[in-house]
């Protein structure tokens, strides 16, 4: 009872009690001023491209966000490899939080590939292989949240996830492959593919403060998610404990009140 | 007394393809249900797309793939819902065979379904859809390992799923995307061998037989974990 009790005391003192902290403020506040001054310097200051024209502003924004949706996704294969060694919710618990905002960004990223192609093609889909790949992997990885989502023990969750989370990540280069050999047969304009922009000057300040913004709003909200799930997992556990205890407290009750009837029987 | 390595792997994957092939062969649920949902598929095929011969003959070996990709989904949820029920998942681990052996076992068993099912479907896609089979020797090629990609995704994704209880609609969503490069391969190089598109077939060969190690070996090492805790 004591060792319990002293290790309930050393859980609450190691669990922080918020997402927040002073680093992930820090990293708040630069992320959200970065992603003013990309709109100021991405939208306003810098100038059309000779070749692509207008469509260069979405291009400082779709490169950040398919970067930042691969590196989350590498992060849940070396989180669920990881996991697969050591067994640990940490790495379990980073992999989870890596691919939750990986398949945002790239949400994001079929979104204002979309937008370019309703302007350069006029219909907002055509089979372009970097478009098409990102379709593939969304929906794998969607199926990883899916089996997430499935109540089941942690360490049973954990595995069934980073099995698929090796099993995705691996897959990631062969979907390019196939996809870039089958629409290589008709070529057209992809998305940033076929055109090198020139970029100098404003424009090139642009598109690197975008990667540079993106990947510090990856970090603010990866943080953030890891805590959140570790406070979930911590509520979980408390809430089993505070239910046992119930019911303990229930049955002694009820076997206090049984005895007292059988007392007054007498 | 078990054999221990490599040989001991095969002993045992025999030992569970032969026990899968069996309970197939005595409860015939291959034969009297997949295999009529797959001409089921090739029928409705034709009747969504028109029987014009050109639109259908146009779309043939894609449709020809999706039907294997689907049924191939069925051969995976029976496969591993017999392992599923009653626990036997756990007496087969606690019967001593290694798990990657388990694995192969059942990969080696639904890769041999598959080729029969692959084998009736290209008759009845020549028969109804009046399609000629040429370049046999490439056709083999990509069947073979287009099979034992979509096998060893399926047996990985199978053994993963086996304990859910809402395993039949996870799995589709689970192996479907996967086997996305599957489907465009395996299409890609039947047209080439059928002779309606001209470019090199085998490289896509070659990328169905990457696919088919990659997912074997990641396969046969995540199998233990996942007989274990998943």
């Amino acid at each position: 009872m004591t060792t319990t009790t002293t290790q309930a005391a050393s859980d609450r003192r190691v669990a922080p009690t918020s997402t927040s902290s002073t680093a992930t403020r820090v990293l708040g506040i630069s992320s959200v001023v970065g992603l003013a001054l990309l709109v100021i310097f991405g939208v306003f200051v810098s100038p059309p491209d000779a070749e692509l024209g207008q469509t260069i502003r979405i291009l400082y924004m779709h490169v950040p966000t398919v970067s930042v949706a691969y590196l989350a996704f590498l992060i849940t294969a070396v989180g669920s490899a990881m996991y697969l060694w050591k067994r640990t919710e940490f790495w379990d618990l980073l992999a989870a939080s890596a691919a939750e905002i990986g398949v945002v960004f790239f949400g994001l990223t079929i979104l204002n590939g979309m937008l370019w192609g309703k302007i350069t093609w006029g219909v907002f889909w055509r089979w372009e292989p970097r478009l098409t790949t990102t379709a593939v992997l969304l929906l794998t990885y969607l199926g990883y949240l899916a089996v997430r989502a499935i109540p089941a023990d942690p360490r049973t969750r954990a595995t069934r996830s980073a099995a698929i989370g090796l099993l995705a990540v691996v897959n990631i280069p062969i979907v390019h492959k196939a996809v870039d050999w089958w629409r290589g047969l008709h070529q057209e304009r992809t998305i940033f593919g076929t055109t090198k922009p020139e970029i100098q000057g404003t424009q090139a300040f642009a598109a690197y403060l975008g990667l540079a913004v993106f990947l510090l709003l990856f970090a603010w909200l990866l943080i953030h998610r890891f805590r959140v799930a570790f406070l979930a997992e911590r509520a979980a556990e408390s809430g089993l404990g505070a239910a046992i205890a119930e019911r303990r407290q229930e049955a002694s009750e009820s076997s206090a009140t049984a005895v007292s009837h059988s007392e007054g029987d007498r | 007394m078990r054999t221990e390595g490599v040989r001991g792997v095969v002993a045992d994957a025999a030992l569970v393809a032969g026990k899968d092939l069996r309970l197939e062969r005595r409860s015939k649920v291959g034969l009297s249900q997949v295999l009529p949902f797959a001409l089921l598929v090739i029928l409705l095929f034709a009747f969504a797309l028109d029987p014009d011969r050109r639109v259908l003959g146009a779309a043939t070996p894609g449709l020809y793939w999706m039907v294997v990709l689907f049924s191939a989904v069925l051969a995976v949820q029976r496969s591993f819902g017999v392992e599923g029920e009653d626990d036997v998942l756990d007496a087969l681990r606690l019967s001593g065979l290694s798990a990657p052996g388990i694995f192969l076992g059942k990969v080696a068993a639904l890769m041999v379904q598959l080729l029969a099912l692959e084998f009736v479907l290209a008759i009845a896609v020549a028969v109804f859809y009046g399609t000629e089979i040429s370049g046999i020797l490439l056709l083999v090629g990509v069947t073979t390992t287009a099979t034992v990609g979509i096998a060893a995704a399926g047996g990985t994704y199978g053994g993963l799923v086996a304990r859910i209880r809402g395993r039949d609609t996870l799995l589709p969503l689970l192996l479907l995307p996967l086997l996305a490069p599957v489907l465009i391969s395996a299409t890609r190089g039947t047209e080439v061998a059928l002779g309606r598109d001209a470019g090199p077939g085998w490289p896509w060969v070659g990328l169905l037989g990457i696919f088919g190690a990659v997912y074997l070996t990641l396969g046969a090492l995540l199998f233990r974990p996942l007989l274990e805790d998943a």
